[in-house]
């Protein structure tokens, strides 16, 4: 366990500096599209690491984590259509509502299991959806296009594509390094044995509901927090950010990178929107290969990508 | 003085009796051993104890204070822990980790997010005492899921004794043990006669026999006998109902 440990500390060292570089190689490759590409993949990356955090280590199957993404993109939609336009005051209205969403509806989904948590956690995130394609202020379907960038300071720095690029990257690395420090808590102990056992936390006298519930709570704002980049990245934000296709699509990168171990989630978001821009320009049929591509990963290694590096486990 | 007492209990699984008006006093201090044929109710009569299980009505006073309608976690946290006939561990879980997260919930707050609780040398340390105590010190850094069957069972004692219980509700924890397994279980239980309040649900006869202050005989949801082992033994009603004449 230690060394597995170790190898995820080398494995996010060298992933994450293989970020900080993509700009200047980009740079040296003319090809200044790839950063924009990459903020994109920064921003699910933070959304899958979130969404790891209740599903690998909580146990819990979120099917509408894209209700967050919405939450957060929609928090600079209408900051900065009130006229505030700070990436703080935007960052921390996406967490506060966020959080609150998920207070809101993990303390009723969590009253349920299984199936029935996938589905009722994927009902409220619909009613998100069409509370946002109702309201009409914000383009309603169509969505609304941002004016600017977020500020910092009252500067548009994050006009730039690679300060934004490297603010979400920032970002990336600071969540990665709370999570890593949340699972290895006394708390994170007590949200793993919930996964593992309930009844066996219930007999020592742990109340699992509380942990769930805080658990759900900090990913819900973790993931507002990656809509908020994923406005910035886009320049837009509409309903299709909370489409239930998206919180199928985050479920498919923490199980394509390997649940329950944090970098897997960035490994798999990252390596899944890699494949969306490459295979889409081979064929308009490229999920038919994704599929084939996850279906494989699932079946011959249960820790998805992290497994393959890793051998196999007991 | 009782340390629980246990008046009117009821339970029923439609129009199945399982618990029936049961009254049952458990002395501070003694092993008190409840045996009875199969289907006497006696694992849900753990479970309505534990508060794993809703009861029907009737009273269960521990300590001088109502447990009726309190959750498991607030009984363990009274000081009423239990151990489970089908053993109840955390597999991915290292068997120090299984203990220490017992001691945990007992010993400070566990809403704690940021320092690493591998580091927390106190939660180890007594982790690592339950678990000398039913002789796993040397198991402790493997994965609970790849320990033998006796060694489970007694890991499974050693995180209910990591909650520092007063009463400990034991369900077989013999169950599916062999030979030199159940013996080194048997001495475990013997060393925490006296120290612990121990209520314990059992098959083994010979254990039992061995190990009770007093027992309770139930059958059909009601305690038909209560006594020490002698007495027990010599009861017609115990020898009609459950000792077939034997």
């Amino acid at each position: 366990m230690i060394r597995a440990l170790r190898q995820r500390r080398v494995a996010a060292t060298l992933l994450f500096l293989a970020f900080a570089l993509l700009p200047i190689i980009a740079a040296a490759a003319g090809d200044p599209y790839l950063v924009i590409v990459a903020t994109r993949i920064l921003a699910f990356a933070i959304a899958a690491l979130a969404l790891d955090l209740i599903l690998g280590y909580g146990g819990m199957v979120s099917f509408g984590h894209a209700a967050y993404l919405g939450i957060g993109a929609y928090s600079v939609a209408i900051l900065s259509g009130a006229g505030v336009t700070d990436l703080g005051a935007h960052l921390a209205a996406a967490v506060v509502a966020g959080a609150l969403f998920a207070l809101l509806t993990g303390a009723i989904s969590l009253r349920t299991r299984g199936i029935y948590f996938i589905m009722i956690t994927l009902a409220f995130a619909q009613m998100a959806y069409f509370f946002f394609v109702s309201l009409s202020a914000y383009g309603g379907d169509d969505g609304v296009t941002l004016a600017a960038r977020s500020t910092v300071l009252g500067r548009d720095w994050l006009r730039d594509d690679r300060v934004l690029y490297y603010t979400a990257l920032a970002l990336l690395v600071g969540l990665y390094l709370l999570c890593v420090a949340i699972t290895g808590s006394r708390f994170g102990r007590v949200l793993t044995g919930t996964r593992e056992n309930p009844v066996r936390m219930e007999a020592v006298g742990f109340t699992p509901f509380r942990y769930q519930l805080t658990a759900f709570v900090i990913s819900g704002a973790m993931t507002a927090v990656a809509g908020v980049m994923l406005a910035n990245q886009a320049s837009y934000v509409s309903p299709a950010f909370m489409n239930w296709h998206r919180s199928g699509e985050l479920v498919v990168m923490v199980v394509l990178g390997g649940i329950g171990n944090l970098l897997g989630a960035i490994a798999g978001a990252t390596l899944a929107l890699l494949l969306e821009e490459w295979l889409a320009v081979l064929t308009d049929h490229w999920p038919l290969i994704f599929g084939t591509l996850l279906i494989l990963v699932v079946m011959f290694s249960r820790d998805g990508l992290t497994g393959l590096f890793r051998g196999r486990r007991g | 003085m009782s340390l629980l007492s246990v008046r009117g209990l009821r339970k029923s699984y439609g129009a199945l009796k399982v618990t029936d008006d049961l009254d049952l006093e458990v002395a501070e201090g003694e092993l008190h051993a409840i045996i009875g044929p199969n289907g006497a109710g006696k694992s849900t009569l753990i479970a309505q104890l534990s508060g794993q299980a809703r009861s029907d009505g009737g009273s269960v006073r521990f300590a001088g204070a109502e447990m009726m309608g309190k959750p498991m976690p607030a009984r363990v946290r009274a000081g009423m822990s239990r151990s489970f006939q089908i053993t109840s561990i955390l597999p991915a879980f290292t068997v120090l980790d299984n203990v220490a997260v017992a001691v945990q919930a007992r010993d400070g707050s566990s809403f704690r997010f940021l320092r690493s609780v591998a580091r927390e040398a106190r939660l180890n340390e007594q982790a690592m005492q339950a678990l000398a105590q039913v002789g796993l010190q040397d198991r402790a850094d493997l994965r609970a899921g790849s320990l033998s069957h006796g060694e489970k069972r007694a890991l499974e004692l050693a995180i209910a004794l990591a909650t520092r219980p007063r009463l400990l509700l034991l369900d077989e924890p013999l169950a599916g043990t062999s030979g030199a397994e159940a013996e080194r279980l048997v001495e475990v239980m013997a060393a925490l006669k006296g120290r612990v309040t121990l209520v314990l649900i059992e098959h083994d006869m010979d254990a039992v026999f061995a190990l009770a202050d007093r027992i309770s005989v139930l059958v059909y949801g009601r305690i038909v006998a209560t006594g020490t082992p002698d007495q027990v033994r010599a009861d017609p009603k115990v020898r009609a109902a459950y000792l077939g004449d034997g």
